[in-house]
């Protein structure tokens, strides 16, 4: 295994970066298609013959049982090729009774006549077409048998107990020092309680799948953020081997942790087109999304700060209750990242569940950070109000030297720099700290800043580079770009690493039949995907110096492999050189692939390694509507080296924008009397419009995390939303004294503070 | 959805003619709103005539010195108009705060003042509703309800119509001009158009069935600045939680009842020498809450008075 020290040691094409493509904005390679709607997503494949179409019906209970369904209508309505329930539905492999979205267990569809939640799909009606499957499926009967259900958070948090997540997910408490006494012994204290709504993914495109056999062979398009755990799992569902399946994934219109595992849309299109003998299109519906998909659970969460006068935290706590699926163990983290931030003796952090009939909990845009960061951030602002200290200087006081709790160093840090090149450029100084002071028009204006991190890390990865006669490099890879950038990036590590121009990069993801890739997710994806393929690079530049020294008809004949240098498509040795179209097509016509592979450092765990980040905030409040709109926001970031400055600002930003949304508008509610959410498509779940967001601007510093990986790059798509919120409730507090702790913080809640 | 047939009408007269002809007919305008529901199983006509097209779209000066909008027209086409952003800007305030651009530019003068309500159990049928399902019962009395009405609420249903431009029409002293399926043009207010729930919320309007809107007529604009200010939880591309249109000394309440609610009392009140701040108390004396709504009585109160003002301001300028 190898050492981060030797990643560090290591000089790569990457970091050398000679033709200055890795860290430039260059525009997104699969653009030109998404922009003229010739990128097919999983629902818009053409299959090799025509598709039939299903709808699933959807429970409208909480828990209990189908005590009865009634099939004869649909059965008869034309169209209609099959319907099927958990009386008819094909055998597959059992769910697990604890069952985890992570891991590829089977997730067969339309199990029992059991109801766990409102919304779980209970039928499907497949038709010759979409317009007869939706009136199929409108009269499937279904009669159900209630049982009493717990889906209220807030009636039954008490009950919350220890998550039965394993072990090494560190959820349970975790004191350092002894906090009841420090914080009891603070001159200065803060306990306050925060709560964060349940949140929808609201993915542009629903999840859908276009699958069809040959043989006993299953394609199946799917909407999906990684590839190789589908295809074990759907697999494993279908009780067939997993090489018979093969899943794609070309395209995906969002996916914000939502699209981790596949749902019963891949399951009941792959069954019902075996069945039929002819391929299957399932989609879920807008409304369907909402309960039929995992959520983020919503959070109360206790911070308690004790400080010293001088604003030295002496005592830090965030205790946060969540609730999750009665067969599931997903806890919103949101302590997590406490125990990384801020220096203090005595400190505790854990998590709380309760387990309810509620959809399926799970990840969700920065699962702990974007939630937890909601209440801390704030509670640092109104530490630093009752000190007297700016909030940025009070931050700064608790920078830690080492990792608050393990006492690891940090691989890099530059949350300090973050924070005062933001303050600088953002013009904090000119920031009135007394709440209520700026007054534009009718808009009580004020500034608000938080602080950002969000982990990073290193899953086992694998690629595949191929030079092919017109020295074209294909990248495959088992990878997905759910819309962040991954095909650009890859791109551009490809064309640095053979020193041949963008044109001649093509790149080909999401696909299971590629080198395994993790996917994308946890903002884990370019860093991972990334150093497989900057090895498989690597590995394809000793291949071709190898053909080139080897190569009596080559200029390089002879030469030392190891000197080959690739540059504008052209290999060299001192000044004799050759183009590398011109080598590949004389000694390897068929061209020539290389494999690669990054697995974690042996010794990745020494070091605490991060992205950070400093957020800032100015709104405005209407004095007399409560309404608020941000007008400036600014995030400066540090999250190792930046590969594309356009398609990384673009996360960033867009995490930003979600932060937005997470303080102001966002959350579902559940009406405890049918235990299913309120809002049900993005007319009443309010995602932010443009009007919403005033200026937005994201800065990356210049920074090498050389412990990181062989790149020395990190993660950035979940970066942008940890804090953000945070920013925006605190600049509301510095235009109008409002201090809503219960988001999202509407008109209503803001003219009930100001009284 | 449901199978149904189609028919595109050539002239008005055929076209009511058609929905005395075919039982469950529906009229199709711009269909942001019909379509949608009939997706989701809310609606379920076994015909549609569509009326998108009949030549109703002008918008012309009438003789009495106001206009007429034929209920073709376009949301957009309405608020872009330049008689009505000079003379009538608080219709195209209040249409340009309502949906999003790609919405105003399919629906109609006409379609927009029926369109239902967004109270979200009656958007799922898997909720009782009274209006969805006359007798079922009320989703939203016990549920939900933060959006719901504070006037003239039944324990039939305590919705509110969602429409910003019927809030500026009835400031305005707008009517309607119809057509019956018996062939006769009719014209009466637009703020007699929408019914209070009642018992019968299914109920909406004082149309006959398969009465056909044809325009919808501007008086000459009253004396004074006129002004529309709805809030919302976001800055576009919401439903109001209050709006507010004030056109010289007429006052209009959006979100805030099951039909445009015209503020007499205040008006009265302001008449008679009140303070903004009294007169709008005055309205809201009569406004009643559910224990989840009632930030909707303050935010009125200090939403009108700043409305008023703005709208003098506006008289001042003009
Ligand atoms: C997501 C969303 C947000 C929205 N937000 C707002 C908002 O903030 N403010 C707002 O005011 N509106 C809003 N709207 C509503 C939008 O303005 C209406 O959907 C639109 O005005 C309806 O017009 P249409 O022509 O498309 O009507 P259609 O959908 O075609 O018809 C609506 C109804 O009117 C009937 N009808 C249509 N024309 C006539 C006629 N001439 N005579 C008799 N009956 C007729 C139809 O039979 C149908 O019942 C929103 C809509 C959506 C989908
Ligand atoms: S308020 Fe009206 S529309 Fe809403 S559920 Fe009740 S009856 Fe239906």
């Amino acid at each position: 295994m190898t050492s981060v020290l030797e990643w560090e040691a290591t000089s790569n094409p990457v970091k050398e970066n000679r033709a200055g493509i890795i860290g430039k904005a260059v525009d997104r390679y699969e653009g030109p298609l998404k922009v003229t709607g010739t990128a097919p997503y999983a629902y818009e494949v053409t299959p090799p013959s025509p598709a039939a179409y299903g709808v699933m019906v959807s429970a409208t209970i909480a828990r209990g049982r189908i005590a009865a369904i009634d099939a004869a209508a649909a059965e008869a309505s034309p169209g209609v090729l099959l319907v099927w329930s958990h009386e008819n539905v094909p055998e597959q492999g059992p769910r697990p009774p604890l069952y985890d979205f992570f891991t590829p267990f089977p997730r067969p569809a339309l199990q029992s006549d059991r109801v766990y939640f409102f919304g779980q799909q209970v039928a499907v009606v497949v038709a010759d077409t979409l317009e007869n499957a939706q009136a199929g499926a409108d009269l499937v009967k279904v009669t159900y048998e209630a049982d009493s259900q717990a889906v209220d958070f807030h009636a039954h948090r008490h009950e919350a107990t220890e998550p039965d997540s394993p072990p090494e997910f560190q959820l349970g408490n975790r004191e350092m020092g002894d906090f009841a006494a420090g914080f009891a012994a603070a001159p200065v204290r803060i306990d306050d309680v925060w709560r964060t709504p349940l949140q929808n993914h609201c993915q542009m495109e629903p999840c859908a799948a276009t699958a069809w056999w040959e043989g006993d062979h299953l394609t199946v398009h799917c909407s999906v953020q990684t590839v190789r755990r589908n295809q074990i799992a759907l697999a494993a569902t279908l009780q067939i081997p997993p090489e018979n399946v093969r899943v794609l994934t070309r395209y995906v219109g969002g996916g914000f942790g939502g699209k981790s595992a596949f749902y019963e849309d891949t399951v009941l299109a792959s069954l019902a087109a075996r069945a039929l003998g002819r391929p299957v299109k399932v989609a879920f519906s807008r409304q369907q999304m909402m309960h039929g998909t995992i959520h983020r659970p919503a959070t109360e969460q206790r911070v308690r700060l004790g400080a010293t006068p001088d604003g030295r935290l002496t005592a830090l706590s965030l205790m946060t209750t969540t609730h999750c699926d009665r067969r599931g163990f997903f806890t919103e983290f949101s302590s997590l990242f406490v125990r990384n931030l801020y220096a203090a003796p005595n400190r505790l952090t854990g998590h709380s569940v309760v387990k309810l009939d509620l959809p399926v909990a799970g990840a969700l845009r920065a699962p702990g950070e974007a939630s937890g960061t909601l209440s801390l951030e704030v509670a640092m602002d109104e530490l630093a109000e009752k000190l007297g200290i700016d909030p940025v200087e009070l931050r700064i006081r608790n920078e830690p030297e080492a990792d608050p709790e393990t006492g690891k160093p940090f691989s890099i840090r530059q949350l300090v720099r973050c924070m005062r090149e933001g303050a600088q450029l953002f013009g904090w100084d000119k920031r009135n700290p007394k709440p209520g002071q700026v007054r534009d028009g009718r808009w009580m204006v004020g500034l608000g800043m938080a602080a950002a991190i969000r982990g990073n890390i290193l899953f086992p990865a694998s690629a595949s580079f191929t030079v092919d006669a017109d020295g074209v490099i294909t990248v495959r890879q088992g990878m997905t770009d759910i819309g962040t950038g991954a095909y650009t990036v890859l791109a551009q590590i490809a064309a640095e690493t053979l020193g041949v121009p963008l044109g001649d990069v093509r790149v080909e993801i999401g696909d299971s039949e590629l080198p395994p890739a993790p996917g994308s997710g946890g903002q884990f994806g370019a860093a991972s995907a990334g150093s497989a393929a900057l090895a498989a690079g690597m590995n394809l530049r000793k291949a071709i110096a190898e053909l080139a020294s080897n190569d009596p008809a080559s200029p390089l004949f002879g030469g030392p492999a190891g000197q080959v240098t690739f540059q504008d498509g052209v290999v060299a040795i001192a000044n004799r050189s050759e183009r590398l179209a011109d080598l590949v097509r004389r000694a390897a016509p068929d061209g020539l692939t290389a494999m690669g592979e990054v697995s974690p450092a042996a010794d990745s765990g020494d070091w605490s390694s991060h992205t950070y980040g400093a957020h800032y905030v100015e709104v405005g409040v209407d004095t007399v509507t409560g309404e608020v709109r941000t007008r400036r926001m600014l995030g400066v970031f540090a999250a190792g080296r930046i590969i594309n400055r356009k398609t990384a600002r673009s996360q960033l930003t867009g995490g930003m924008i979600w932060g937005v949304s997470s303080a102001l508008t966002e959350g579902n509610l559940v009406d405890p009397r049918y235990g299913s959410l309120i809002n049900q498509d993005l007319a009443g779940y309010m995602v932010p419009v443009q009007a919403d967001i005033g200026e937005v601007e994201a800065i990356m510093l210049d920074e090498v995390d050389d412990k990181a990986n062989p790149m020395g790059i990190k993660g950035v798509g979940e970066l942008g939303i940890s804090g953000a919120g945070a920013a925006v409730a605190n600049a509301i507090y510095n235009a109008c004294g409002a201090r809503v702790r219960d988001y999202p913080i509407t008109p209503d809640k803001i003219l009930a503070a100001l009284g | 959805m449901r199978p149904f047939t189609y028919e595109r009408a050539t002239d008005a007269q055929a076209a009511v003619k058609a929905m005395a002809e075919h039982p469950n007919a529906k009229f199709l305008a711009g269909g942001t709103n019909l379509l949608d529901l009939m997706k989701l199983e809310i609606e379920h006509p076994a015909h549609l005539i569509d009326v998108g097209r009949l030549p109703l779209a002008a918008i012309e000066d009438t003789a009495e010195g106001g206009l007429r909008i034929g209920a073709m027209t376009t949301n957009s086409h309405v608020a872009a108009d330049a008689r009505i952003r000079s003379r009538y800007r608080v219709l195209t305030q209040a249409i340009v705060a309502g949906g999003s651009g790609q919405l105003r530019n399919k629906a109609t003068t006409g379609g927009n003042l029926l369109q239902r309500t967004r109270c979200a159990y009656f958007y799922d049928t898997a909720k009782p509703c009274n209006k969805r399902h006359p007798g079922s019962g009320c989703g939203a009395l016990e549920g939900l309800n933060r959006n719901s009405a504070i006037f003239g609420a039944s324990d039939a249903c305590i919705a509110t119509h969602p429409s910003d431009m019927a809030v500026a029409l009835v400031a305005l002293d707008a009517s309607v001009e119809t057509l019956t399926p018996w062939g006769e043009g009719r014209r009466f207010p637009v703020a007699e158009l929408h019914r209070l729930p009642g018992e019968t919320p299914q109920i909406e309007t004082r149309l006959a069935p398969g009465e056909l809107i044809t325009a919808v007529v501007l008086p000459r604009p009253p004396q004074g600045g006129q002004v529309y200010r709805k809030v919302r939880d976001r800055a576009s591309y919401a439903a109001g939680l209050a709006s507010v249109a004030v056109a010289g000394g007429n006052l209009a309440l959006g979100a805030v009842a099951h039909r445009p609610w015209r503020a007499d009392k205040a008006e009265a009140a302001l008449k008679s020498g009140a303070s903004p701040g009294e007169a709008i108390a005055a309205e809201l004396a009569g406004a009643a809450q559910n224990g989840r709504n009632g930030f909707k009585i303050n935010l009125v109160a200090r939403l009108v008075p700043a409305a008023l003002e703005e709208a003098r301001a506006n008289g001042r300028d003009a």
